[in-house]
C-alpha cells in the first residue's frame, strides 16, 4: 500500500503543474482516502482487512501507472525534495526527514502508550468483542486507524519521493514486505494487540541496516528481496509459536 | 403474599419481542429486588437471553416497559443502560488479553490526569493502579500487582476480574450472564463466592445459569422463563430441584406446587 501510493504522490503535482505545498496537500489526501476506503470496506462490509488491502494495492498501484504512463518524473518541484535535504549534527549529515520521522514516532509513541484512544486500539487487537461491550465504537476506531495508516503512508510516500528527488511509479514495491518484517522483528504480534512502537522503530533499523549492508556487499538486489522474505516467515514463525505457548 | 413490596431496584412490565414469526418475549414481567441474588433460569427458547438482552439494552423490545428505581427507562443500547448503572458480565471472559488488570477494569473510562498531560489526552495511571487494587481488594481477590497481563492470571481470577470491573461502575444492578460456564468446578465456585460479595456490598445481582446446583446455591430467588413468559418466581429454600426442572421444561405446572415454593 505505502509504496505504490508513494509513487502515487509526486504524479499527480507534476502533471498537472499546480501550487507545490498545495500538491503535497493533495497527495497526502489521496492516500488518507485510500486508508478511508480501506477502513469503510473493513467495517461495513465486513471484508477480510487481508483481502481489502490487497485489492486497493492493486488498484491504486493501476491508477499510478495509467496516469504517470509508466514514467518516471524527474525535476521535482523543490517543495517536494524538502525533507531530502540534510542538515549537519557533528560529522553527521541528517536529513529533514529523519527529524520528521522521529517526530511521528514521538507523537505514536505518546498516544498508543498513554491516551485512552491508543489503549482502545490495544484492547481492539486484544478482543474486539469485549472492546465494543465496554462501550467503545470500535468500527468507528479502526475507520480512523485505516485513514491515519493511510496518510502516513502518504507521508513515507513523500519523504520517499524527497530522498531519491524522483516521482516512480515503480518505487518501493518490496516495501511492503520490508514494512511487515521490520513490525514483527519489532515485537508487533500480527494476530493483534500486541506490540510498541520503539520496538517497530528497532526492527525498521534492523531491516534497513540490514538492506544497506546487503547492497554495500555488493549483493543483488533479488537476492536481497529473497532473503527479506526468508526474513519475513522466520518472523513471522516466532510469532506463532510464542502465542501458541501463552 | 398479600403485604406490601418495596419498589424493585429494576422492573419489566409485559416485555414483547417479535423476531419475525417467533415471539421471544410474550408479555414477560421481571422484578429484582433490593440486595438479592435473582437467578434467572429457562430452557432454550424460554426467552431468558432476549429478557436479560432487553434488560442490559441490547435489544429493545417491541412493546412493555423497563423500571428502574420505579422510573420509567428505555435502553438503545448497552452503553444506555450502563450509563443508568447496569453492568453486564458475560460468560465469554470479556477480557483483553495482554493488557493489564488496572486497564482491562478501567476499559472506556479511564480516568485523566490534571494539567497540560491530561489536556493531551495522558490516563492517569498511578490512580488506575491503586483503585484498580482497591476493587480487587474489597472482593477479596488477591492479586499481588495490577499491573500483570490478564493472560497470566487463571479463568477463575479473570472472571474475577470482569466481575470487579461491574462491581467497580454498576450504581444499580449487576447481570451476569452465564458467569462460570467457561470455569472449571473450582473456579467456578471461586466465582459463585464473588457474587456473594457483590451481594452483600449492597448490589442486586441478576444470575442467568443453567447450572442448577449453582443456581441452588447461591439465589435467593429464582425467576423461571417459559415460552416467553414468567413462569413463576420461586424460593429455592422451599422447592427441590426436580420441581424447578419440571416448572421450567412444563412437566409440571406452577399450580402444582405447594404455595410456599412460591417467592
Amino acid at each position: 500500500m505505502m509504496a505504490i501510493l508513494a509513487a502515487c504522490d509526486p504524479t499527480i503535482p507534476v502533471n498537472a503543474g499546480l501550487n507545490p505545498i498545495l500538491t503535497i496537500a493533495l497527495g497526502l489526501l489521496v492516500c488518507a482516502a485510500f486508508g478511508a476506503l480501506n477502513g469503510t470496506l473493513i467495517t461495513r462490509l465486513r471484508l477480510p482487512p487481508f483481502i481489502v488491502t490487497l485489492g486497493t494495492l492493486n488498484i491504486a498501484f493501476a491508477i499510478t501507472q495509467i496516469y504517470s504512463k509508466s514514467q518516471t518524473i524527474s525535476a521535482l518541484p523543490e517543495a517536494l525534495e524538502y525533507f531530502g535535504r540534510t542538515f549537519r549534527v557533528g560529522q553527521t549529515a541528517v536529513t529533514y526527514g529523519t527529524v520528521l520521522m522521529l517526530i511521528m514516532y514521538l507523537i505514536a509513541w505518546f498516544v498508543l502508550r498513554d491516551t485512552a484512544p491508543g489503549r482502545h486500539v490495544y484492547a481492539l487487537g486484544n478482543n474486539a468483542e469485549a472492546t465494543r461491550l465496554m462501550g467503545i465504537d470500535t468500527a468507528r476506531m479502526l475507520l480512523i486507524v485505516y485513514t491515519l495508516g493511510g496518510l502516513v503512508y502518504g507521508i513515507a510516500g513523500l519523504l520517499l519521493v524527497a530522498r531519491t528527488g524522483v516521482g516512480d511509479p515503480q518505487a518501493g514495491q518490496t516495501d511492503n514486505l520490508d514494512s511487515i518484517t521490520a513490525v514483527v522483528l519489532g515485537g508487533t504480534s500480527l494476530f493483534g494487540g500486541r506490540g510498541n512502537i520503539l520496538g517497530t522503530l528497532l526492527g525498521a533499523l534492523i531491516v534497513g541496516v540490514f538492506r544497506n549492508g546487503l547492497t554495500l556487499m555488493g549483493v543483488a538486489s533479488v537476492y536481497q528481496i529473497l532473503i527479506t522474505g526468508i526474513l519475513v516467515i522466520l518472523a513471522v514463525a516466532t510469532d506463532q509459536l510464542s502465542r501458541r505457548k501463552g | 403474599m398479600t403485604e406490601p413490596r418495596p419498589t424493585p431496584v429494576l422492573e419489566a412490565r409485559g416485555l414483547v419481542k417479535r423476531y419475525g414469526h417467533v415471539t421471544a418475549l410474550d408479555g414477560a414481567d421481571f422484578q429484582l429486588l433490593a440486595g438479592e441474588i435473582l437467578a434467572v433460569i429457562g430452557d432454550n427458547g424460554a426467552g431468558k437471553s432476549t429478557l436479560i438482552k432487553a434488560l442490559a439494552g441490547a435489544i429493545i423490545p417491541d412493546a412493555g416497559e423497563i423500571l428502574l428505581d420505579g422510573k420509567p427507562v428505555r435502553f438503545h443500547s448497552p452503553l444506555d443502560a450502563r450509563r443508568q448503572g447496569i453492568e453486564t458480565v458475560y460468560q465469554d471472559l470479556a477480557v483483553a488479553p495482554a493488557m493489564s488488570i488496572a486497564e482491562n477494569l478501567f476499559l472506556g473510562r479511564e480516568p485523566k490526569r490534571t494539567g497540560l498531560l491530561g489536556w493531551l489526552g495522558a490516563l492517569d495511571k498511578k490512580r488506575m493502579l491503586a483503585e484498580a487494587m482497591r476493587h480487587m481488594q474489597s472482593l477479596k481477590i488477591g492479586i499481588r500487582s495490577m499491573k500483570q497481563a490478564v493472560e497470566t492470571l487463571s479463568g477463575g481470577q479473570r472472571q474475577g476480574v470482569a466481575v470487579a470491573r461491574s462491581a467497580a461502575f454498576a450504581r444499580h444492578v449487576v447481570i451476569m450472564d452465564e458467569p462460570t460456564a467457561a470455569l472449571g468446578v473450582k473456579e467456578g465456585n471461586m466465582v459463585l463466592e464473588l457474587i456473594r460479595r457483590v451481594r452483600d456490598r449492597g448490589l442486586p445481582v441478576i444470575l442467568i445459569s443453567h447450572n442448577m446446583p449453582h443456581v441452588f446455591e447461591i439465589a435467593d430467588r429464582i425467576h423461571i422463563a417459559r415460552l416467553g413468559k414468567r413462569a413463576a418466581v420461586v424460593n429455592p429454600k422451599h422447592i427441590s430441584m426436580s420441581d424447578t426442572v419440571a416448572v421450567m421444561t412444563g412437566a409440571k405446572r406452577p399450580e402444582e406446587l405447594p404455595a410456599l415454593a412460591f417467592a
